[in-house]
């Protein structure tokens, strides 16, 4: 009994250990996310509290409610964003209905027309707008000549543009989550609900609809919260009009070399990325939503 | 055609025509999405300042301009290099934490998971001026060194999800089989797991390699020096004014990241789809 009791004992111990080993396999992993991401960020944290004079300060905070600049910056970004994530559920959900009714084969075929632009630089696509949308660019030209404006408009170097630009980069995050959910769809739901006499547009919106929301709630996150973290896009297409909260961090440390500034405006952005993400994770399964991008 | 129209075309016996709208409206959507990027291919070759379409004029001259320009070159080169030691490095970083995740089962895997993921969640701001700072301390800053590093955390949590789903559709049983034969762990990973995910590992490396390949606002504050990335100064450039040379380059990039998905689709098959 006591020599079996031991060897129970031994083997616990060594199950113990070999899992230990198997966690201790992601170390280097974390170890590199410790170095570049999770130090830094606690320093910025730290940095974001100390006043011009070294001393420990609210001023960086303080200064953000009483400018009124730094209140647009934060009413811009969420325009931006809540905009975009609209934007894209109007055009990004009828399409990937469109795309999910299709036989298999034709829908991967089509599938490639959202997975290129995703695949794709950010910066080319940015670029590829800045041409179409320019004075002289294809879009004016085009317009003008289909009689739809008489003279050039401003469409790009603003919110217009801004916001093109970004729908068309978050348009893939939006419908590859919400494709994935409508192909899950027991079809056999719309044929018994049909059956039970239901219209289409009825069977659509009670039964099709509710059961697409988890994919629909995923993407539409994932956007709006690349969306309030987003740079390149609105400073390049933006024009200096829009300003969001990561191009004022980025001013703060290029231009006026104020860490301080820079890192409380950080710490902001990450708490509020951070709380929606925390709070959207006790509706959606996040493993999903970020598993579903690829 | 009218009797198509007239076809029940789903599950609720709703007719083609009756959403004709739909298909008119997903075209469109579906032309919208692609056009913008493919139709930089052709003004590329313009010989215009203006960068028209259809070009009146075909020439190189935009090609030329950039192979010509050693700062041009000088930056591709480092885009590559640090494009291609990041997939080298991210990649077994990766599966070999996933694999670590997926077999060990003490307390601590969720909160290693999410940590590992959260690369992907801190808007990428932060992480560049946070590596902006400890590259600065460590003399990492303008480093290809600092780059790879930087650029391998974002490159993580893509490779953590893409094999970690790999392997849960794994029959870990077989593992276990080839160690109750003799088999050492790693002999075992390595001759029978390894080669039944490796589609997802080789996904998992394209697109490693385009993550840093495409990154841009990291690259702005810790490359530069003798290290610019090809993305930096293509920033820079479009800040200050349209060159047409850009439109050169972003036919090439178009073209390597179509290269990457082809390749993607060869290797990647069978790991089921995207």
């Amino acid at each position: 009994m006591v020599a079996l009791d031991s060897n129970r004992e031994g083997l616990r111990r060594d199950g113990r250990l070999e899992r230990l080993r198997l966690f201790g396999l992601s170390s280097p992993a974390l170890l590199m996310v410790l170095v570049v991401l999770v130090i830094p960020v606690g320093w910025l944290f730290y940095v974001s509290f100390v006043g011009a004079d070294g001393q420990f300060s609210l001023e960086n905070y303080e200064r953000m409610i009483k400018r009124k600049s730094y209140a647009r910056i934060f009413v811009t970004t969420f325009q931006v964003s809540l905009l975009t994530t609209g934007l894209c559920i109007m055009i990004g959900y009828p399409l990937a209905y469109f795309l999910s009714q299709l036989p298999n084969r034709l829908a991967n075929l089509l599938m490639i027309t959202v997975l290129l632009p995703f695949w794709t630089s950010l910066l080319v696509r940015t670029y590829a707008w800045l041409v179409l949308l320019q004075k002289k660019g294809l879009v004016n030209d085009w317009a003008i000549s289909l009689g739809l404006w008489d003279e050039p408009v401003k469409i790009v170097h603003n919110m217009t543009g801004t916001l093109i630009g970004m729908v068309h980069i978050m348009l893939p995050f939006l419908i590859l989550p919400v494709y994935n959910a409508m192909k899950a769809i027991d079809k056999d739901y719309l044929k018994a609900a049909s059956n039970l006499g239901a219209s289409p547009h009825r069977a659509f919106w009670t039964v099709f609809f509710p059961l697409s929301t988890p994919g629909l709630f995923a993407g539409s996150l994932m956007v709006f919260v690349l969306c309030l973290g987003f740079f390149v896009t609105p400073a390049v297409l933006g024009g200096g009009k829009v300003i969001m909260v990561s191009m004022k961090i980025v001013s703060n440390i290029e231009l006026f070399v104020n860490w301080g500034a820079a890192s409380a405006l950080g710490v902001v952005l990450l708490v509020i990325t951070m709380v929606i993400l925390w709070v959207a994770s006790r509706f959606v399964n996040l493993a999903a939503m970020t598993g579903g991008g690829h | 055609m009218l009797n198509w129209l007239k076809r029940p075309a789903s599950e609720t016996q709703i007719t083609h025509g009756q959403r004709l709208w739909l298909y008119v409206f997903a075209t469109v959507v579906m032309l919208l999405l692609v056009t913008p990027t493919l139709i930089v291919i052709p003004m590329s070759f313009s010989d215009s300042q203006y960068l028209e379409f259809p070009p009146e004029t075909w020439s190189l001259r935009w090609y030329k301009s950039y192979f010509n320009s050693p700062e041009w070159m000088n930056a591709t080169f480092t885009s590559l290099k640090a494009a291609f030691l990041t997939m080298l490095v991210a990649t077994p970083v990766g599966v070999i934490a996933a694999y670590g995740l997926h077999t060990s089962r003490v307390a601590w895997v969720r909160l290693a998971f999410m940590l590992l993921i959260t690369p992907m969640m801190v808007p990428v701001v932060l992480v560049a001026i946070g590596a902006f700072y400890v590259f600065v301390k460590l003399n990492l800053l303008y480093s290809l060194t600092g780059l790879v590093l930087a650029h391998s955390i974002l490159a993580l949590p893509l490779v953590l999800i893409v094999t970690g789903s790999a392997l849960k559709s794994y029959d870990m049983n077989q593992e276990l089989a080839a160690r109750s034969l003799g088999a050492a762990r790693w002999k075992a990973f390595v001759t029978i797991t390894l080669p039944q995910i490796r589609f997802a590992v080789v996904t998992a490396a394209l697109l490693a390699f385009l993550t840093s390949f495409d990154e841009v606002v990291i690259a702005m504050f810790i490359s530069g020096g003798d290290n610019p990335t090809l993305t930096r100064n293509m920033f820079n450039a479009l800040r200050d004014q349209i060159d047409p040379t850009i439109a050169a380059i972003s036919t090439i990039m178009i073209g390597v990241t179509t290269l990457m998905m082809i390749l993607a689709q060869i290797f990647g098959r069978g790991s089921g789809g995207k």
